[in-house]
């Protein structure tokens, strides 16, 4: 339990002395919600069912970061300490991969909520966005949806042979997602050939959950969504933990 | 007495390269074992395979009386290990890693003792990035005393430290078997094995090809030992003649103004400096040159260690 503990409380020092890493889970998505409420404004519009753009990106951003986090840095992370022969070194030491990758998953967890809570701080003061949902169900929908990419995060690096490989891999599939799922620009304004290709998308699953528990919707009009995330979350569980090498 | 580690004939390949062919050897408590051989001799697949880090294809291996490959996390409670290549996180500092590492075992020694005598109590604030390659060795082994081990498990410890680094680390070496704790480690430098080791064995292509004291290694070889000096040309022949007439002396070469006389027998140097005086040959530099470790494998193998 001593190791889990102080593992977790150095991985997250050293993911905020990561300058790249802490802009983009923990300024990024604030920053871009300050820039688009300039341009856009928090108006209510019929194109959100009397939402205002901003009201609705809270969620999205959510998601944004999520996948940032789980596609982008936990490959990245993974994939470096497993180059750089710090896994090596921690398998030398009674440490045991199950603590080594709760440690991991804690921490990201812990820095993608930070950047949410940012998030939803500066949504309130700038705009006064609105939350009509309940915060355990919330709650709920985020870690479903964040433990799912952090799970296939751990899979990219576990197969990818080298961090640079991991890397790309990782920002492959994430930049496309993020615009083509509704986390970046709201699918509303979106073609309808991109929204009908969306539904593929694993994000844009994250993103209509959130948007959803977000505004009060229950959990029973979101059992796709939470099927889709949870079939994710078990199957890149057992592949992350099946490919993951110390060296 | 028991055994602190026991290999026997194991073996191990990685794909067609056959990295290890029936090793078999025993490290006894106490002891500064070493393993040594050019590169690529097998030497760090056969650590690794005692320290339990990779599992030999056959073979019987016992380490304080624990399977490495099956018991490996009760071992490495017991045993401290220093890689041949191993890392840590760039930013991670120095005091960081001692608290992490520390919180790994359930028993450990204070670290900041470890620190200053390992010289690094000023770098306890330093990133791993910024550590020298020596300092940074100097941490790996800190890193691997934390548990207060039975046995220590160095591998190519003086790789890349310039001379005097390397003479700083043999100390600590010394200093660890003192404190009563079983050291095996592996280098590819024969002066270090012979300086440092109560046993050697020598390893060549997957295998063990001498195992011993190294002063049992070299007198058993029945190696000769050299004279060399510098004379003035005109008389090295005469010197040459002269010398060649002991019993001791078993060849003579000249080089320029240099002459090496080969011999042996414990009067050898002696001899043939008490001849060059009553002849009145005036000799200078005049040097004895013991066999090492380094000519027990030129002996046995027909090639020079280093490459």
């Amino acid at each position: 339990m001593r190791s889990l503990w102080k593992l977790t409380f150095t991985q997250a020092k050293l993911y905020l002395r990561e300058p790249m890493a802490a802009f983009f889970t923990i300024i990024y998505a604030p920053m871009m919600l300050v820039l688009f409420g300039m341009i856009y404004g928090n108006d209510p519009s019929p194109l959100f069912g009397g939402l205002g753009p901003m009201d609705v990106s809270v969620p999205a951003y959510t998601a944004l970061i999520i996948v940032t986090v789980g596609l982008i840095s936990v490959p990245i992370a993974t994939s470096s300490a497993r180059e750089s022969g710090t896994l090596r070194r921690y398998r030398a030491t009674p440490l045991s991969p199950l603590t080594y990758l709760s440690a991991e998953t804690f921490v990201y967890f812990a820095m993608t909520l930070l950047g949410v809570m940012l998030l939803v701080v500066v949504g309130k003061l700038a705009f006064d966005v609105r939350f009509e949902g309940n915060l355990i169900s919330v709650l709920g929908g985020f870690s479903l949806g964040a433990l799912s990419f952090f799970a296939l995060g751990f899979f990219i690096a576990g197969i990818a042979p080298t961090a640079r490989v991991a890397q790309t891999v990782g920002m492959v599939a994430a930049f496309p997602m993020m615009f083509l799922s509704g986390a970046a620009i709201p699918l509303e304004t979106l073609p309808a050939s991109v929204r009908d290709f969306a539904r593929y998308i694993p994000l844009t699953h994250v993103v209509t959950l959130l948007r959803g528990v977000w505004f009060g919707d229950p959990w029973r009009q979101h059992l796709t969504e939470a099927s889709v995330l949870a079939g994710m979350l078990l199957v890149c569980s057992m592949l992350g933990a099946r490919t993951f090498r110390w060296e | 007495m028991e055994a602190t580690v026991t290999v026997q004939q194991i073996h191990k390949s990685y794909g067609q390269t056959v990295a290890v062919q029936g090793v078999s050897f025993d490290v006894h408590p106490g002891e500064i074992f070493g393993m040594v051989g050019p590169n690529g001799a097998g030497k760090t697949t056969t650590i690794e395979c005692v320290e339990g880090l990779r599992r030999p294809d056959s073979g019987h291996i016992r380490v304080l009386g624990m399977d490495p490959w099956r018991e490996r996390r009760s071992l490495m409670a017991r045993v401290g290990i220093q890689l041949q290549e191993s890392g840590l996180p760039p930013r991670l500092r120095v005091g960081e890693a001692m608290d992490l590492f520390a919180s790994f075992y359930p028993r450990t020694v204070p670290w900041k003792p470890l620190l200053e005598q390992f010289g690094l109590a000023e770098k306890r604030r330093t990133s791993f990035a910024d550590l020298s390659g020596g300092q940074k060795q100097r941490l790996f082994i800190a890193l691997a005393l934390l548990n207060d081990p039975q046995v220590v498990f160095l591998d190519e410890l003086t790789t890349g430290l310039d001379p005097q680094a390397r003479r700083a680390m043999w100390d600590l070496v010394r200093d660890i078997a003192r404190r009563g704790k079983t050291v095996f480690l592996t280098t590819h430098f024969m002066e270090e094995a012979e300086r440092l080791c109560d046993r050697v064995a020598i390893m060549d292509h997957g295998r063990i090809i001498a195992l011993d004291a190294p002063e049992a290694l070299i007198r058993g070889m029945g190696l000769g030992k050299r004279v060399v000096f510098t004379m003035p040309n005109g008389q090295l022949a005469q010197a040459e003649s002269l010398l060649r007439a002991f019993p001791e002396v078993e060849g003579v070469e000249t080089a320029g103004e240099r002459l090496i006389v080969f011999g042996r027998g414990t009067h050898f140097a002696s001899v043939v400096v008490r001849a060059l005086e009553q002849a009145d040959l005036p000799f200078q530099d005049l040097r004895t040159e013991q066999p090492s470790l380094e000519d027990v494998f030129l002996t046995l193998t027909g090639r020079q260690m280093r490459e």
